[in-house]
């Protein structure tokens, strides 16, 4: 089995999130980049599918050079090769459109994604790459088995679960569940080693319009101070609630 | 050209969020000077629908859509667009909802926009505003396509009234074979409790509760309140609550009107899942809980002291406001 694990690399949630150029742009000044931690549990969950069932695991991102250290990390982690598409992603459908290209080259029967990154939040990628391929695809998948040509993927739904049954070729939606917290591996010194000698391979992007445009930018109103309630007034709390917040 | 709004429903009844979406879409169609028309699947009585805008309800009744299938529902939205000439369809942010989106949006070859906050900034070009970094800031988009679906984030918008006179027509898409290239063998769901993505009011807790054995209070007040409980991250990952009622960053968004939490210390990962929620409480008896700086209400105190009592006061102030 042939698996791809699109990475996003995203800043880090507990970065300050800044812009600049008028307020069109990410400031990726003094920000810490990582793996999207939706993509993080796919691929670890790729990499158990590797050591038990001998799947062969790429990566793939698309972006510019400054995305190849994260890159690198999933090699560290464990995978096989990297595959950067080089360009800048303006909008989800123009990813989807460069990573249906990087799948069909490399005839991939299982693609995991994240169910959304946590940048720009779209969670549209995944299903546009499916319906670009043709490919089935399941959303915000929690566990997956692969038994030959067939698949059964379980699902959360709001207020529950869904266990559904399909086949390869397969897009999942990834996120929390497909591993725990807990298998998340951390690259030891003897990855990050062989992650150099690994290839990390850079392929043009194919044009694509923009569907979309982000014109700008901007950050919330600050938040009012908080109440403070005595403890022994529980009285004044359910006041608050229920005359200034309206909510009760 | 009439503005396609998807009514989602739960086994025969209509969802709020898709009360909701029909009046925003209601709020869209008027800035293109048009009609609000809703495709509703299996969605049993809709005659709702006109009260918050909607002038006409393609109904489609088929045995083979009574579970929810992304790749089939969204070849009867896209068929039904295409009936409507619609260029623009409003969807919900449910699970299900964001499941299809993207595949619709391919179908019909249209821009699609995702947790979008409010009406269009203007519709010629047509700019939308949403939220984006989970919550710590907006964005303003403009959708470049002929056909643009908007997914309105859950609560943004509210329920508008808008009483107009509604026609039902049966309408019969279309499926084919590879529409159900997924089935579903089993669907798990609690049927007894509220789900956290429906709630009006969540009632969440964390470490600070010391073990499981001590979420009767929790479920007590959730109770009293008709809300959904959660819980911290740490604590699914204990197992003491299921995974199910993980909210946070990695676990479930929270868009709640009242968002409690008890013994939630408040790590930026938590919050930026629950931050759309629109009035936060906290309990907590650590006064230096950084939750405290992003809560609206706040009382420092042991919980175990004060959730009973305010579980106890709740119920005289329902029997008293009934």
């Amino acid at each position: 089995m042939k698996i791809l694990v699109c990475i996003s690399h995203v800043p880090d949630t507990t970065s300050k999130i800044n812009f600049t150029d008028n307020n069109t742009k990410l400031d990726a000044n003094g920000v810490q980049f990582v793996i999207n931690p939706n993509d993080e549990f796919g691929l670890t969950r790729a990499m158990w599918f590797k050591e038990k069932q001998g799947a062969t695991v790429h990566v793939v991102n698309v972006g510019g050079s400054e995305t190849e250290p994260t890159l690198r990390k999933a090699l560290a982690i464990g995978a096989d090769e990297a595959i950067r598409v080089n360009a800048t992603p303006t909008d989800g459908l123009f990813v989807a459109k460069q990573l249906a290209k990087v799948m069909q080259d490399g005839a991939y029967d299982l693609v995991i994604a994240g169910r959304e990154s946590i940048d720009y939040n779209g969670g549209m990628v995944p299903g546009m790459l499916a319906a670009l391929t043709n490919a089935n695809f399941v959303n915000t998948c929690i566990q997956i088995e692969v038994d030959g040509n067939n698949v059964i993927a379980i699902r959360e739904i709001d207020g529950g679960k869904e266990t559904l049954k399909t086949t390869l070729p397969l897009v999942i939606g990834g996120q929390k569940g497909l591993v725990e917290e807990s298998d998340l591996r951390i690259p030891n010194m003897r990855g990050i080693m062989q992650a150099r000698q690994k290839p990390l391979n850079i392929v043009e992007a194919i044009t694509a319009s923009n569907e979309m445009q982000t014109l700008s930018f901007e950050k919330p109103a600050p938040k009012g101070a908080i109440k403070m309630v005595d403890a022994e007034n529980i009285d004044e709390l359910i006041n608050l609630l229920h005359n200034e917040a309206k909510v009760i | 050209m009439s503005v396609l709004v998807y009514t989602e429903s739960d086994r025969g009844k209509l969802k709020k969020v898709a009360l909701e979406a029909t009046s925003y879409a209601n709020a869209v169609a008027a800035l293109l000077g048009t009609t609000v028309t809703a495709i509703s699947i299996n969605g049993g009585d809709v005659t709702e629908l006109g009260t918050y805008g909607a002038s006409k309800v393609l109904q489609v009744t088929n045995s083979s859509l009574e579970k929810f299938n992304a790749k089939a529902f969204a070849d009867v939205i896209k068929q039904a667009a295409e009936k409507e000439s619609a260029k623009v369809v409003i969807l919900t942010s449910s699970a299900n909802s964001k499941y299809l989106a993207p595949l619709l949006a391919v179908n019909l070859n249209a821009s699609l926009a995702t947790n979008v906050v409010s009406v269009p900034e203007s519709v010629s070009p047509f700019n939308v505003k949403s939220t984006v970094f989970t919550n710590k800031a907006f964005a303003f988009t403009e959708l470049h396509k002929e056909i643009k679906i908007i997914e309105l984030a859950k609560n943004t918008y509210g329920l508008k009234e808008n009483q107009t006179s509604v026609s039902s027509e049966v309408y019969e898409p279309h499926l084919e074979d590879g529409d159900f290239a997924i089935q579903v063998q089993s669907v798990d769901r609690a049927t007894d409790k509220v789900t956290i993505a429906d709630a009006e009011i969540v009632v969440s807790a964390g470490r600070g509760l010391k073990g499981p054995e001590n979420w009767g209070m929790i479920e007590d007040l959730a109770k009293v309140l008709g809300a959904a409980t959660a819980c911290s991250k740490p604590v699914s990952d204990m197992g003491w609550r299921p995974h199910g009622e993980h909210v946070g960053q990695t676990g479930k968004p929270v868009a709640s009107n009242l968002y409690i939490a008890i013994g939630i210390s408040g790590a930026i990962q938590h919050l930026a899942g629950i931050n759309s929620s629109k009035v936060k409480v906290v309990i907590n008896n650590d006064p230096e809980a950084p939750f405290f700086k992003a809560a609206d209400y706040g009382i420092v105190g042991d919980a175990f002291e004060i959730v009973p009592k305010l579980t106890e006061k709740l119920k005289e102030f329902k029997a008293n406001n009934a």
